[in-house]
């Protein structure tokens, strides 16, 4: 009687991000597939998180290889909540690391033997944001999923240093197609800035998919949280594997 | 001993704790996705040392309700105390020679 083998090898390990620096990152992949389209996980604010490790594996199970590499690696080392908080504490990582990180990140993922050669980026929260912006600046990226990510058109209070220009400036560099994930509850990004930033990407003629549910907030995937919607995230979650069957796999 | 003076508020948070008494330089105080507490967004504040590393950190995660109760009970506490037993105040610094 034959029987179906499932398999996947998730584990920590080490790449050379911005500046050369060495940072630690979480891998996944399907074991006894080639021909495996990559994806970027790239974490949110408050870290590098149990749930975004969750979300690496869940892309391995569907047949990728993920990869997040840890944006805060370089507080450390220490247990990532506590680098998270000195992070924070320090500013955050500024734009210029971070697309750094996920260059890095997405050559990885190019250079491993079963790629198909493919490689998408999804990031939640702050990392909607970084994702919006990597569609833009980063080399080799095929397909950007930003879920709900603020201050990709920011208010002028919400400037940062470490952020000195908002990502719907780079909008003409966007070299990808991007899938927008968004509650239509949420406060950041609140519905009027999805709009706006749907208008950009319209004026600029870039590829796009924007998803916007009712009776959803921030952060609706997250299963550990009050603000989870099975019924919206099922159906999101589905969108997001359709695009990338759509961008990677073709 | 100086007072009984003893606020209690209930509290709706998660805790991290180290496993001995450190000393502390800085609060960290901000609103954000909690690492433990089931909340959406909760009042965080991290107690650091920070010379110490990033683990040298008493972390206090609560939800915006009980953060204004404790923003409340610290405040009658502060005031009875102070009232009753004056400013508390660190030692002078001690210069070796």
């Amino acid at each position: 009687m034959p029987f179906t083998y499932e398999g996947q090898l998730s584990e920590t390990t080490v790449i050379t991000g911005h500046a050369g620096d060495q940072i630690e990152a979480y891998f996944a992949r399907p074991l006894g597939q080639i021909g495996v389209p990559g994806v970027v996980v790239i974490h949110h604010m408050p870290g590098w998180d149990e749930w975004s490790k969750e979300v690496v594996r869940k892309f391995a199970y569907h047949g990728y290889a993920a990869i997040s590499p840890h944006l805060f690696s370089r507080h450390g080392p220490g247990r990532w909540d506590d680098v998270a908080a000195a992070a924070r504490a320090a500013g955050g990582a500024p734009d210029d690391q971070v697309m750094g990180d996920v260059q890095a990140a997405v050559d990885y993922l190019k250079r491993l033997p079963y790629s198909n050669g493919k490689v998408g980026a999804i990031g939640f929260c702050s990392g909607g944001r970084q994702t919006y912006l990597a569609a833009c600046k980063v080399n080799g990226l095929d397909a950007a999923v930003d879920c709900w990510g603020g201050r990709v058109f920011p208010r002028p209070e919400e400037r940062a240093p470490g952020q000195p220009v908002p990502p719907i400036e780079f909008t003409a560099q966007m070299a990808c197609p991007l899938l927008g994930i968004f509650g239509n509850d949420d406060a950041n990004p609140d519905p009027d800035q999805v709009n706006r930033t749907e208008e950009v990407l319209k004026q600029h003629g870039k590829t796009y998919e924007f998803h916007r549910y009712d009776g959803a907030g921030h952060g609706f995937f997250a299963t550990h949280r009050p603000a989870y919607r099975p019924e919206q995230a099922t159906e999101a979650w589905g969108k997001v594997f359709a695009f990338y069957e759509k961008y990677l796999r073709s | 001993m100086c007072t009984w003076i003893n606020e209690k508020t209930p509290v709706t948070a998660h805790g991290k704790g180290v496993s001995d008494w450190i000393p502390l330089t800085t609060a960290n105080v901000y609103y954000d996705h909690p690492t433990s507490a089931p909340l959406d967004h909760a009042l965080i504040i991290d107690f650091l040392n920070e010379a110490a590393g990033p683990g040298a950190r008493v972390a206090v995660e609560l939800s915006a309700e009980s953060a204004r109760a404790l923003i409340r009970a610290i405040e009658t506490t502060l005031e009875a105390g102070v009232h009753a037993c004056g400013e508390s105040k660190p030692a002078p610094a001690v210069h070796i020679h």
